[in-house]
C-alpha cells in the first residue's frame, strides 16, 4: 500500500490499535494533522505541548495502553519535554510524535528547529529521528514495542515535514524483535526458589511493592503470595493500588511520608523482599541506616536497579508476575506455611499506637485530610486519584486507602507540578467508567490550568478538588520546619478567584471553607456527571506529617 | 579503580553521543572513549576506559546493557586482553644531540619517527597505556609542544568475539 509519510503514521496508529491521540498541531506538523483530519481516530486538542503529554501518560498510567501524543517542532517539540520526563521515571509508555524542520534544513538553525532527539535523548527510553520515508512503518513500530515491553518508558518519534510528504510503501510488521534488547529476560527458577528458603528463616519479613507490581499486571499474584506467606507488606508511593490498603497485613505506604509503623517495620524487619521498586531516596531515607538488620531480596526487571543504591542479599531479574507465579506455586504444591504472628503481634501494636491522624478541626479552614478521607468514602476507594506534587499530593497518598491498582496516578520520580489536571483528562477519557479525581494544590494547579478549556469543551467530567492554601504548601513546610519559617516566595497571595475562573471556563464551581460542607460539595459534583471545581479553602499553615526529615533515618520521624 | 569496557553497539547516526551522554547523565567517569568500525559495517565498537568504584562500575556495564543500541558489554581484564592506545608527539630539540637522544629512546620504545624538522621531531608511539606514558614522560624533558592520543582500544585474547565472551562482570584493580 502507497502511503504518505503522514499517512503512515495515521495507519500505524490505527494498526497500534491507538483509541486517542492528544496534542497540538503546528507547522511542521501540518501534514500529519491533514491525514488526521481524514481518518476517524479521535484527538483531543490541549492548550499547551505539556498537557498532551501528560494527558497521554494519564492515559497510559489509567489504562495500561500506550499513550500517545502530537507536537510540532521547535518549542512544540521543548513543551513536551517535561511531559516525557515525567514519563520516563515513572516507566509510563508514551509515544511522543513530533514534527521536524526538511531534512534539507536540519542544521541550518530553520524557523522552529530544534534538536528534539538531541533533547530528550536522557528523558526517553528510545528516539528516533526519521531520515528516510522507508524506514517510517518499521520506526512507528519499534517505537510502540519499546514504549510497552520491558521497562516501559516513553518514545520520541522526530518527523521532518519532507518525510511526512514522502510517498513510500506502508509495509508494518505484526510482530518484531530488536537485536541484543531483551525485554523479558527468562527468569531462573532456581534463584527464585531461593528466595522461600530466606523467608524460612526469617523472623519478622517485609514485602515493599512497588510501581512495577502495577505494570506487571501482578496485583492478583502479590495478593496471593501475602495471602500465603502472610508477610505484612507496604508499598511506595508508585506503588500504591498494587495491594489493597484496608487489607490487615498492609502497612500503608512507607517513606519520607509514609505510616510510622511502615517505617518502624522496616527498620526493624530482618528481611525485606523489594518488589518493583527501586530504593529512591524518598522511600528510604539515610540509605547508610536503611532497614539495618535485613537481609535484602531485590526482585525487579531491570537488571541494573539491582545493587545500585542498597546491596542485596539475593537478586532476582524478571518480571513481577512471573516470579511472583513461581513463588506461589511452590509453596502450593510444598504445602508450605509460614509463621509470622509475634511480628504481626508488634505491627498491630505500632499501627494502634501510631495511626495517621489529624485534628477535625475548623480553625483556620478546612482539613485536608479530611477533604481527601471524604473522597476515599464517597467512592468506596475505587476512583482514579491523581495527586499532584507537594503537600495535596502527599495527602492523596496518605489519606484515601487505594484498594485497586491504576487508582492512583501520581509524578512520583520527577515529582512534577502541574502535571495532575492534563493527567486527570487522559485517566478520564481511558477509562470512563471511572470517577476522576483531581486532588491539587493551587500551586501546581496554576501550572496547568489552561487545559481548563481542554476540558471543558470536551465536556470531560474530572472533579477538581483544589487544596487552596494560597502556599507552595510542601515547600513552606520544609521553610517553617528547617528554615525558621522564613517563606522565602512561597506565598501565593495574587491567586486569582478560582470559583470564577472555573466559570469563565464554563465550567460549575463552588467555594468550601467549613469541614462540615466538605461531604455534600464533593458529592455533589460527583453526581454532577459535568466537570466541577470545588476550591477548598484549607488551613494555610497544615502540614504533612508524620515526616522523616531529608538526610534522616527512616524511623527517625517527626510529626 | 581504572577498568577498560568492550561495547559493541549498532551503528546508528547518534550512537557514541548516545553512550557519552549517559555517562554524563548518570555522572560517570570516563577516562577515554574510542570508537571506530567493525568487521561488519552494521557495528561499532566502542572501548571506554571508566574511573569508578565497583558499585559505579557495575552500574555502568548495566546502563549500557540496557541501551537499545547495545549489543554487548564485556570487560577487558589486563591479563584477558591485548590493550593498546597510539599517541602522536611532537617534541622540541634544541640540538644534534638531543635529537640523537631522542632518537636513541623512540627506538628503545619501538616508537616511529614520523617527520624530523631542525627543532621538531613528531614521533608515533603504540602500545599500552603504561608504555605510552612512560615515552611521554621521558619525551617530556625535552619539552613536548602537543599531543594526540587515541585513547585505549582492547581485544580479549583467545579465539572468542565479544559476542561470544560471557557476559559476567569480574574486575581487577589495575
Amino acid at each position: 500500500m502507497r502511503l504518505t509519510g503522514a499517512e503512515m503514521v495515521i495507519e500505524a496508529l490505527k494498526r497500534e490499535n491507538v483509541e486517542i491521540i492528544f496534542g497540538i498541531p503546528g507547522g511542521a506538523m501540518i501534514p500529519v494533522y491533514d491525514a488526521l483530519y481524514k481518518s476517524d481516530l479521535k484527538h483531543i486538542l490541549t492548550r499547551h505541548e505539556q498537557g498532551a503529554a501528560h494527558a497521554a501518560d494519564g492515559y497510559a498510567r489509567a489504562t495500561g495502553k500506550v499513550g500517545v501524543c502530537f507536537a510540532t517542532s521547535g518549542p512544540g517539540a521543548t513543551n513536551l519535554t517535561t511531559g516525557l520526563a515525567t514519563a520516563y521515571m515513572d516507566s509510563v509508555p508514551v509515544v511522543a510524535f513530533t514534527g521536524q524542520v526538511p531534512t534539507s534544513l536540519i542544521g541550518t538553525d530553520a524557523f522552529q528547529e530544534t534538536d528534539a532527539t538531541g533533547i530528550t535523548m536522557p528523558i526517553t527510553k528510545y528516539n528516533f529521528l526519521v531520515k528516510d520515508i522507508k524506514e517510517l512503518p518499521h520506526v512507528i513500530k519499534e517505537a510502540f514495542y519499546i514504549a510497552r515491553s520491558g521497562r516501559p518508558g516513553p518514545v520520541l518519534v522526530d518527523l521532518p515535514k519532507d518525510i511526512q510528504n514522502a510517498e513510500g510503501e506502508f509495509d508494518y510488521p505484526d510482530n518484531i524483535t530488536i537485536e541484543g534488547y531483551i525485554p523479558d529476560p527468562p527468569v531462573s527458577k532456581r534463584e527464585v526458589l531461593r528466595i522461600l528458603d530466606v523467608i524460612k528463616e526469617s523472623k519478622k519479613p517485609i514485602i515493599i511493592a512497588g510501581g512495577g507490581i502495577i505494570i506487571s499486571e501482578a496485583s492478583e499474584k502479590l495478593r496471593e503470595f501475602v495471602n500465603l506467606t502472610k508477610i505484612p507488606i507496604t508499598t511506595t508511593l508508585m506503588g500504591l493500588g498494587s495491594y489493597p490498603e484496608t487489607d490487615e497485613l498492609s502497612l500503608g505506604m512507607l517513606g519520607m511520608h509514609g505510616t510510622r509503623y511502615a517505617n518502624y517495620a522496616v527498620s526493624e524487619c530482618d528481611l525485606l523482599i523489594g518488589i518493583g521498586m527501586r530504593f529512591d531516596d524518598r522511600v528510604t531515607g539515610k540509605i547508610e541506616k536503611f532497614a539495618p538488620h535485613a537481609k535484602i531480596v531485590h526482585i525487579d526487571l531491570d537488571k541494573a536497579e539491582i545493587g545500585k543504591l542498597v546491596n542485596t542479599f539475593l537478586g532476582v531479574v524478571g518480571d513481577a508476575k512471573r516470579v511472583l507465579n513461581i513463588l506461589n506455586e511452590e509453596i502450593k504444591s510444598k504445602g508450605l506455611s509460614f509463621d509470622f504472628s509475634s511480628w504481626h503481634e508488634t505491627l498491630r501494636e505500632w499501627k494502634e499506637k501510631h495511626p495517621l491522624k489529624y485534628d477535625l478541626s475548623d480553625e483556620g479552614g478546612v482539613k485536608p485530610q479530611y477533604i481527601v478521607e471524604t473522597v476515599g468514602k464517597l467512592t468506596n476507594h475505587k476512583a482514579i486519584i491523581i495527586g499532584e506534587v507537594g503537600q495535596s499530593q502527599m495527602w492523596a497518598a496518605q489519606f484515601y486507602k487505594y484498594i485497586e491498582p491504576r487508582t492512583h496516578l501520581s509524578s512520583g520520580g520527577l515529582g512534577t507540578m502541574g502535571y495532575g489536571l492534563p493527567a486527570a483528562i487522559g485517566a478520564k477519557l481511558g477509562r470512563p467508567d471511572k470517577i476522576v479525581v483531581d486532588i491539587s494544590g493551587d500551586g501546581s494547579f496554576q501550572m496547568n490550568l489552561q487545559e481548563l478549556a481542554t476540558i471543558s469543551h470536551n465536556k470531560i467530567p474530572i472533579v477538581i478538588a483544589l487544596i487552596n492554601n494560597e502556599y507552595l504548601g510542601m515547600v513552606r513546610q520544609w521553610q517553617e520546619l528547617f528554615y525558621d519559617k522564613r517563606y522565602s516566595h512561597t506565598s501565593l497571595s495574587g491567586n486569582p478567584d478560582f470559583v470564577k475562573l472555573a466559570e469563565a471556563y464554563g465550567i460549575p464551581a463552588k467555594r468550601v471553607t467549613k469541614n462540615e460542607d466538605v461531604e455534600s460539595a464533593l458529592k455533589e459534583a460527583i453526581e454532577s456527571g459535568t466537570p466541577y471545581l470545588i476550591d477548598f479553602i484549607v488551613k494555610k499553615e497544615e502540614n504533612v506529617f508524620p515526616m522523616v526529615p531529608a538526610g534522616a533515618a527512616l524511623d527517625d520521624m517527626i510529626g | 579503580m581504572k577498568e577498560t569496557i568492550g561495547i559493541l553497539v549498532k551503528n546508528h547516526p547518534g550512537v557514541l553521543s548516545r553512550i557519552a551522554g549517559l555517562f554524563t547523565r548518570r555522572g560517570y567517569n570516563i577516562v577515554s572513549i574510542a570508537a571506530g568500525t567493525t568487521e561488519d559495517p552494521k557495528y561499532t565498537r566502542i572501548t571506554i576506559v571508566a574511573e569508578g568504584d565497583k558499585r559505579t562500575l557495575d552500574q555502568i556495564v548495566h546502563q549500557l546493557n540496557k541501551q537499545l543500541d547495545v549489543i554487548k558489554v564485556i570487560v577487558l581484564g589486563r591479563d584477558e586482553s591485548v590493550r593498546r592506545e597510539l599517541a602522536l608527539l611532537k617534541i622540541e630539540i634544541k640540538s644534534g644531540m638531543e635529537r640523537l637522544e631522542v632518537m636513541e629512546i623512540a627506538n628503545a620504545f619501538r616508537a616511529n619517527i614520523v617527520d624530523i624538522g631542525k627543532k621538531i621531531i613528531t614521533a608515533e608511539v603504540t602500545g599500552p597505556t603504561e608504555k605510552v606514558n612512560a615515552f611521554i614522560s621521558l619525551m617530556s624533558e625535552f619539552g613536548i609542544k602537543e599531543i594526540a592520543r587515541t585513547g585505549k582500544i582492547a581485544l580479549s585474547r583467545g579465539p572468542m568475539s565479544i559476542r561470544e565472551e560471557k557476559e559476567d562482570i569480574e574486575w581487577e584493580e589495575e
